[in-house]
């Protein structure tokens, strides 16, 4: 692969991301204040000692920001990688196995998706102690459903192919048929449906955070910070709008390097042609 | 008389956007002129590529898929219908010309009924009222032999056969009365029993409504029946042009003297027929809803030779494939390889039993995974069943690729970037990559182009005297089992009808079916389908 071939579009994507993942990494150096440091009035307007104002409580805004990043990204990415793996797995083995097996999965995933995301949410976390892993599986699980959903429609399309049954013929397992027959020929919807995924996993923790039930203050996430500073927006104080638009920029950028991700990999040379 | 299209230099290009690249554009067509006179029809014959749709539908001043017409003149009764503009030539397309396509399943919607499509073209451009577009279609109907013409009309395009279907959209293109037809390979879709029928009937109806026709078909013997002048094409460009006796009788041109002379290659049957390797004993199958397809089966097939089943769509040969492959467990009868019963379940055979039978499928594309080199292709049998990695697996794929006739260049290649006779190759690589007995093929060459299937029958010969494999060769065309089998199954609605050595089951006395079948097999002769209709002794099932 030569650089040169990566769209512009593409290099705004990745120049977000890496921007992220850097705040993200190294949180402690770059921030100008601490996480949790009252260090002003509250709701400054940008600029002076403080780049990005600060906020309810007299927070520098752009530290927490930079804090923020460590905290929604991991949780988001994490939570979504998870989804995935566990609903490619489970969507792809129903899609390949067939007959009960595929009922079994079906018919509970159904039964999963019947309950309402949000409240199925609350409840499970309201019972569980408050621990980031388990928020990070509660989120993972409760998406898998959706992961499950289109995995499985797209493995069928798939596993009807005369090379699946080629693979068969010769006696191949299961794994070798999902892992090298079906994925890589499933790769550009999942993709797809990743970058959506993780934009909404994004979402989904600031929802919670806003009930109160995902990241607890006083840690920093971007979700939990617009819920912090929505008073404000009735003064006209844009605080808000700060970590709602970093939220907006990493889902755009995520999705701006998926969208190439997905031309490579239904492109004509070991693509499918027509994918 | 005057001509009633007249092509002139034609030329047709495209622009293609391969992703990461600037655009190119590519020439389709290039300096192609031909005459057509009122009630005249002219064949355009090539392999796929050659171009002959894009010049049919050129006809409609009509550009498929980003085909631009870039040069020359298309002209309809002395009007270049180029010029016209949009609006003007809305006023040709399904009035003067009209267009019957090669899919006719595809092409009718399925939501209304046959009788509103048909006069839907002579309604819309105000020919006809709706009683006499009507009348006119039932005389249609009449003419192209429909059953029922009074009734017809009133059904779905799902309650009729292929090969009416057909013969429906013929109705629909004569409907309005048009000029000129531009039939895109009507009959290629279509068993050669049915074909036989269709290609008399659309025969008959040019001949009764005097409509020129464009005849586009890739099967020489189909259009010597049916045109007056046929042109050869070539990679867009003009190979020979005349009279249909002289193309067929005396050609000018290396391509056309391959064409009319394509299989010619004819093999001797083997002698001995004893030494059995497969034998099917009294085989029922069916699916699971009930549906029995196959009916006390029985035939046999020696080392080291070939068993060519024949047979239309529905008789159920590749049921008998799939059956012997163990994808579905026969309800009856056994299966014996090699003087032991071959579990009946895929399941249940073994490693070795799985690598001795291997298959090969009818389309190439679907057989082989895209998103793997040519490379992992032919290379996993080797790793799978010899264990064999590294260099010694790779120097055992150039020697698989060298066997093929491909060279070592391709090793790297995805199958998207593979000609389909190179697709087809490499999935015999990989079949013989696990050193099979019996490789089961399935129309492996019904999807080629005549002279690459030539080449691919040849090379299942070479590798047959090479390596005494055997061949369950399933296919529908009889000039491919005269030239490689050894023995022969004729199958008919699941039922075996002839089985034997070929000598025997290709010679008469024949029972009606065979007789049909051998019947319909285009030749390349003039009058040949006349001939025909006139001796043959059953009509053809799926009409």
């Amino acid at each position: 692969m030569r650089l040169s071939s990566i769209p512009f579009s593409a290099w705004v994507g990745i120049a977000g991301i890496t921007l992220a993942l850097f705040c993200a990494l190294f949180a402690p150096w770059i921030a100008p204040y601490g996480e949790r440091d009252v260090v002003g009035d509250i709701w400054l307007p940008m600029g002076g000692d403080f780049l990005l104002g600060t906020d309810n409580l007299g927070r520098d805004l752009l530290s927490r920001l930079i804090f923020g990043a460590r905290t929604t990204i991991f949780v988001a990415l994490a939570a979504t990688v998870i989804s995935f793996s566990l609903g490619m797995l489970l969507s792809f083995t129903a899609a390949v196995t067939g007959g009960f097996v595929d009922q079994l999965f079906s018919r509970f995933n159904d039964l999963m998706m019947a309950i309402p995301t949000l409240i199925f949410a609350l409840v499970v976390l309201a019972v569980l102690p408050q621990q980031l892993w388990i928020l990070i599986l509660v989120m993972a699980v409760l998406d898998s459903t959706r992961v499950f959903r289109i995995g499985r429609a797209v493995a069928l399309d798939v596993a009807v192919m005369e090379f699946v049954e080629a693979a068969r013929l010769r006696g191949e397992g299961t794994s070798w048929i999902i892992f090298r027959e079906i994925l890589p020929n499933t790769l550009s919807p999942l993709l797809a449906e990743f970058g959506l995924r993780f934009a909404f996993s994004i979402l989904f923790l600031s929802t919670l955070s806003f009930l109160g039930l995902g990241i607890q203050p006083p840690a920093a996430d971007w979700g939990g910070m617009v819920k912090d500073n929505k008073d404000g927006i009735i003064f006209g104080i844009s605080a808000a709008l700060v970590p709602g638009g970093a939220i907006a920029g990493l889902a755009i950028c995520v999705n701006l390097v998926v969208d190439w991700l997905m031309k490579r990999t239904s492109s004509l040379k070991g693509g499918r042609g027509d994918a | 008389m005057p001509d009633l299209l007249s092509v002139k230099n034609l030329k047709i290009e495209a622009t293609s956007y391969p992703p990461g690249e600037p655009p190119k554009t590519v020439t389709l067509v290039e300096n192609v002129s031909f005459d057509v006179q009122k009630g005249k029809v002219l064949g355009l014959i090539g392999e796929s590529g050659a171009g002959k749709s894009t010049i049919g539908l050129s006809a409609l001043a009509y550009g498929r898929g980003g085909a631009a017409i870039t040069g020359g003149q298309v002209l309809l009764n002395g009007k270049d219908i180029l010029t016209l503009g949009r609006d003007g030539v809305r006023t040709i397309r399904g009035c003067k010309v009209c267009y019957v396509a090669q899919s006719a399943a595809a092409a009718f919607n399925p939501a209304h009924k046959l009788g509103d499509q048909v006069i839907e073209a002579a309604l819309r451009h105000k020919i006809m009222s709706r009683p006499e577009a009507e009348k006119r279609a039932l005389y249609l109907f009449k003419v192209l032999g429909l059953p029922n013409p009074e009734t017809f009309g009133d059904r779905y395009p799902h309650q009729v056969s292929g090969g009416q279907l057909q013969r429906a959209m013929t109705a629909m293109a004569l409907c309005p009365n048009p000029e000129l037809i531009v039939f895109d390979e009507p009959t290629t879709a279509l068993d050669v029993t049915t074909q036989i029928d269709v290609l008399a009937a659309i025969k008959h109806a040019i001949e009764e409504t005097h409509t020129a026709a464009l005849y586009i078909t890739h099967d020489l013997a189909v259009v010597a029946q049916i045109s007056d002048d046929i042109m050869v094409l070539r990679h867009g460009k003009t190979v020979e042009y005349g009279t249909t006796k002289q193309i067929i009788e005396a050609p000018n041109q290396d391509y056309t003297r391959a064409l009319v002379s394509v299989r010619q290659t004819k093999r001797e049957e083997a002698r001995d027929q004893s030494n059995t390797l497969l034998n099917i004993e009294h085989v029922s199958a069916g699916y699971a809803n009930g549906f029995k397809v196959l009916h006390d089966v029985s035939m046999h097939l020696p080392k080291g030779q070939t068993l060519a089943i024949v047979g239309e769509s529905g008789s159920g040969k590749s049921t008998l494939a799939r059956v012997i492959t163990g994808l579905l467990p026969p309800q009856e009868g056994k299966i014996t390889f090699d003087g032991k019963e071959l579990p009946r379940a895929l399941s249940g055979r073994t490693k070795d039993e799985l690598r001795r039978v291997q298959m090969i499928y009818q389309m190439a594309d679907t057989a082989m995974n895209p998103r793997q080199t040519v490379r992992d292709i032919i290379g996993r049998p080797i790793s799978f069943y010899y264990g064999l990695h590294g260099a010694k697996k790779t120097e055992r794929v150039r020697q698989l690729l060298d066997q093929i006739e491909m060279g070592d260049r391709f090793l790297d290649r995805y199958p998207a970037e593979l000609s389909g006779g190179q697709k087809q190759r490499v999935a015999i690589a990989r079949a013989l990559a696990a050193k099979p007995e019996l490789i089961l093929c399935d129309e492996p060459t019904s999807a080629l182009d005549p002279l690459v299937a030539e080449g691919i029958l040849n090379l299942l010969m070479k590798l047959q005297e090479e390596t005494a494999v055997s061949y369950v060769f399933i296919t529908h065309d009889i000039a491919i089992v005269r030239a490689i089998a050894d023995s022969v199954a004729v199958m008919h609605r699941g039922k075996l009808v002839r089985f034997g050595p070929k000598s025997k089951v290709l010679s008469p006395p024949f029972d009606d079916y065979t007789d049909l079948l051998l019947k319909s097999v285009p030749e390349m002769e003039l009058g040949w389908l006349e001939k025909v209709l006139t001796t043959r002794r059953m009509e053809s099932a799926g009409n």
